[in-house]
């Protein structure tokens, strides 16, 4: 186990490099520059221009400049914005529990309902549940993610009114955030009614962010299981005269289980993505806002460092659904 | 008092952190999170409204909603015959925000006006580079380090700027959020800690509103300072709620989740005006949309090119279309409501056939050309590439062909400014202090490649706005300037599109908000009714 846990963690090191290098080219190769996003519409001279390039040293090589942003950052300084002035690590670290709490809901969400749906499809294959659940799903995944949330804004908050427009709880509690965890600041904040509020402000956007992860999961069960249901050793377990919940549960799914997992570990990139126009439309104050605008303000300190430290969090993810795997099937570490 | 102010402070941050229940509120859903709290490196109209126009405070002020100044935190002013020389008298008494992490032990004297420049301005002084890469854009874009020769402390309460050239707009100027006055006994206590940073994250100003507290990204507070020197203030407690898509903000307003939102969408202004506990304010927006033709290339060189292709564009139908009736024609360079608009002047009127002709007798055939279009909506501008679109199907009728290009917003500027860019740019400008030259400079022979985007150098017009810089007289800027504006139609190096009107929806309860035209948010003077 240990042997196979090196293994894994010695591919992470070039990755966490390539990855580097394309997050520092991928900003620079976006066209406008963060000079002129600073200066706004006013504009810059020439001579002003050229001083503020090489004051941020960004007409030097850009092999040096690279050289220079790994090397800060192998000593933990990912750089301050250009925007803002701010450390980037300490924004990072301000914003990230809120994206961290509403992916979080999210995926269970997405986890509770995917799963049974596909079993229940795989099970009653070819049902009405089977055809509509499936229909559902590809909705969900087809879904743009904007128009999904302002409509569900428009309908639940501006029609019934049942839940908040926007933010992560109402104005009316204020307290200095402890863990950044809204959901356990306003339990242990002691303010009545702040645990609930912050609870209704998460419905609709972890909603809308675990539509799309829901669908898959559902669609990977399903099909998962309908392979498995198909295996000799399923028909064995029937034929012995096994309850049917226990076929299902014991020998079919716990065997569909490593695809769903797969796809499960796979969703947090997407929830990092997804995450990015959930919190636009929410208002929600977490690293997917930050990021957007910061590529629109062309922070190529943000977007650059942003991105690693996200990628870093997705490929610890990615670890510990390996660890998992093989856990669930030792045969994998063998391999 | 010192001790008053103390525990004032501590009792007000006491009950703001308590959420006090009777508390008056106001909650402002704003477009985008401030960059910081200090008013002078940051140049967007979010960091000024969270910044200047709330915890701190100028030495001229504008009259609320309007663009004339009238006295800050000087209560008079003289200026000196050759115009070099300005002597301000400070307002006694005037006290600093007392805060969790800040006791003043002074009131407002001359040294915190000189520190607030030359921070901006000194490059020894250890303020000037105290954010990693602060431009300090405004400072420098206004042209300060060129204007000032010194800024005299004559006593304590009397402060004396030298100029090296007269400068008209110098008053406006300073009543600009970049000149925002901060507390240099607060810089020094930060200096001694080795904490500077905390400058721009936790304020100290003069203004009517003190900073409480900002979650970045979702919101800040502020609470009423009793100590400002205008009158404490009726709302108890401030709140920006961080919103920045436009449709959300109004369904918060609608839901009353917010009492106030900024630049709602055009599509949602009916149904905003159609709600019965709101109200809509509107006002004429201060700024132009504009089409700058290349002046310096081949056909656009020739007026009568320049004109021709004015003439065949229908101004009335890209208000209809695009601003939705929130916008009205624009003749001049300068909107209506700026003093010195030449009201005599004529638009150039809708006509395709006399457009063709024109360009015919200009010897002009099968012109291909590009219209750029930003990718961007402004309070200008909110589609520019429909607009684009529109000039486009006018241009085909009179026989150009045209091509609509648009980049990235920074790429977008950067190749406009280009010696040798094709056709004819779209643009815009908001100002920023009242003054009309605060316009006129975008067609100024030294803002060639910076946001001179006409290309366009006329010495006549550039004489014209010389000596309107030098003149201190009003009724004679005013003839300078409108003298100037006949030039400019005459010359025609843009097409001038619209001005667009600004809207600003709140709930009914809300009392004593004034629209400025400088498109600024303020909340002093506003209440809310319980």
């Amino acid at each position: 186990m240990l042997r196979y846990l090196l293994h894994k963690l010695a591919l992470i090191i070039p990755t966490v490099f390539g990855i580097s290098l394309a997050a520092f080219a991928f900003v620079r190769l976006l066209p406008g520059d963060p000079i002129l996003a600073l200066a706004g519409e006013r504009g810059v001279s020439p001579e002003r221009y050229a001083q503020l390039i090489e004051q941020f040293g960004y007409n030097r090589p850009y092999v040096i400049q690279y050289l220079e942003y790994i090397g800060r950052v192998l000593t933990g300084d990912f750089g301050i914005s250009i925007a803002t002035k701010r450390p980037v690590l300490g924004e990072f670290q301000a914003l990230f529990p809120a994206t961290l709490e509403l992916a979080t809901v999210a995926l269970i969400i997405a986890v509770l309902l995917g799963i049974p749906a596909g079993i229940f499809a795989a099970v009653k294959r070819g049902s009405w549940f089977d055809q509509a659940t499936m229909g559902v799903a590809l909705t969900g995944y087809s879904m743009p993610i904007f128009w999904w949330g302002l409509l569900l804004i428009i309908f639940f908050s501006g029609y019934l009114g049942w839940t908040p427009v926007s933010g992560r709880i109402g104005l009316q509690y204020f307290f200095r955030p402890t863990t950044g965890f809204m959901l356990i600041d306003s339990l242990i904040s002691g303010r009545s009614g702040a645990f609930k509020s912050a609870v209704s402000h998460l419905i609709l956007p972890s909603i809308v962010l675990a539509t799309i992860p829901l669908a898959v999961i559902a669609r990977q069960t399903r099909s998962a299981m309908l392979e498995v249901l198909g295996e000799d050793y399923v028909r064995t377990a029937r034929a012995k005269g096994l309850a049917p919940r226990r076929v299902i549960g014991l020998h079919a799914f716990r065997n569909a289980l490593i695809p769903v997992v797969t796809t499960i570990g796979l969703q947090v990139g997407t929830l990092m993505a997804g995450a990015i126009l959930t919190e636009t439309i929410f208002s929600w104050p977490g690293i997917g806002k930050w990021m957007i605008d910061a590529i629109g303000k062309r922070d190529y300190v943000v977007v650059q460092s942003g991105l690693l430290i996200i990628a870093l969090i997705v490929m610890a993810v990615n670890l510990i659904v390996d660890v998992l795997y093989a856990v669930i099937n030792p045969r994998i570490r063998v391999q | 008092m010192k001790k008053k102010l103390t525990f004032a402070a501590a009792l007000l941050a006491a009950s703001v952190l308590g959420g006090m229940a009777n508390a008056k509120q106001l909650v402002y859903c704003s477009e985008a999170s401030p960059a910081g709290f200090d008013p002078s490196p940051w140049s967007g109209g979010n960091d000024f409204d969270a910044s200047s126009r709330t915890i701190y405070s100028r030495l001229v002020e504008f009259e609320h909603g309007k663009t004339t100044i009238s006295p800050g935190l000087a209560e008079s002013w003289t200026v000196s015959d050759d115009g070099l020389e300005y002597t301000f008298k400070l307002r006694p008494g005037v006290k600093f925000q007392t805060t969790d992490y800040f006791t003043p032990t002074r009131d407002l004297n001359a040294d915190d006006v000189i520190f607030s420049f030359e921070r901006q301005w000194k490059k020894e002084s250890p303020w000037y580079s105290y954010l990693e890469g602060t431009g300090w854009e405004y400072f420098t874009g206004m042209g300060f380090p060129d204007l000032l020769k010194e800024i005299v402390k004559v006593d304590d309460l009397t402060v004396k700027f030298v100029l090296n050239k007269p400068e008209v707009a110098f008053l406006p100027d300073l009543g600009m959020d970049f000149a925002s006055i901060v507390s240099k006994e607060y810089a020094d206590q930060l200096d001694k800690a080795g904490t500077r940073q905390q400058f721009t994250q936790k304020p100290v100003g003069t203004g009517p509103f003190q900073f409480v507290d900002y979650q970045v990204d979702a919101v800040v507070r502020y609470a009423a300072w009793d100590g400002y020197f205008g009158g404490r203030q009726k709302i108890d407690d401030l709140i920006f709620a961080i919103t920045p898509d436009p449709a959300v903000r109004a369904q918060k307003l609608k839901a009353g989740e917010c009492d106030i939102m900024s630049y709602p969408a055009p599509a949602d202004i009916a149904g905003l005006q159609g709600d019965a506990n709101l109200k809509v304010d509107e006002q004429e927006g201060l700024n132009i949309g504009y089409l700058a033709y290349n002046t310096t290339l081949p056909p656009f060189d020739k007026v009568e090119v320049r004109k021709a292709l004015n003439m065949a564009v229908n101004k009335k139908a890209i208000i209809d279309a695009v601003y939705q009736g929130a916008g009205a024609p624009a003749i001049n360079p300068i909107p209506p409501t700026m003093w010195s608009y030449n009201k005599d002047i004529k638009d150039d009127p809708y006509d395709p056939e006399a457009a063709k002709k024109m360009l015919a007798d200009a010897g002009v055939k099968d012109l291909s050309m590009k219209i750029w279009a930003m990718p961007v909506s402004r309070p200008y501008n909110p589609n520019a590439q429909r607009v684009a679109e529109l000039i486009q199907a006018d241009y085909a009728a009179v026989g150009v062909k045209a091509e609509i290009v648009s980049y990235e917003w920074t790429e977008y500027r950067q190749r406009g400014k280009a010696k040798d860019r094709d056709g004819a740019f779209q643009l815009g400008w908001t100002g920023d202090n009242g003054d009309p030259d605060n316009f006129f400079f975008l067609l100024g022979c030294d803002a060639i490649g910076q946001s001179n985007y006409a290309i366009w150098c006329n010495q006549e017009f550039e004489a014209l706005l010389k000596k309107g810089k030098a003149t201190t007289d009003v009724a004679e800027r005013t003839k300078i300037y409108e003298e100037a504006q006949v030039v400019f139609k005459r010359e025609a190096p843009w097409l001038t599109i619209a001005h667009s009107k600004v809207f600003m929806p709140m709930n009914k309860k809300v009392s004593g908000f004034v629209m400025d035209p400088l498109g600024i948010h303020r909340f002093d003077g506003v209440d809310v009714t319980e």
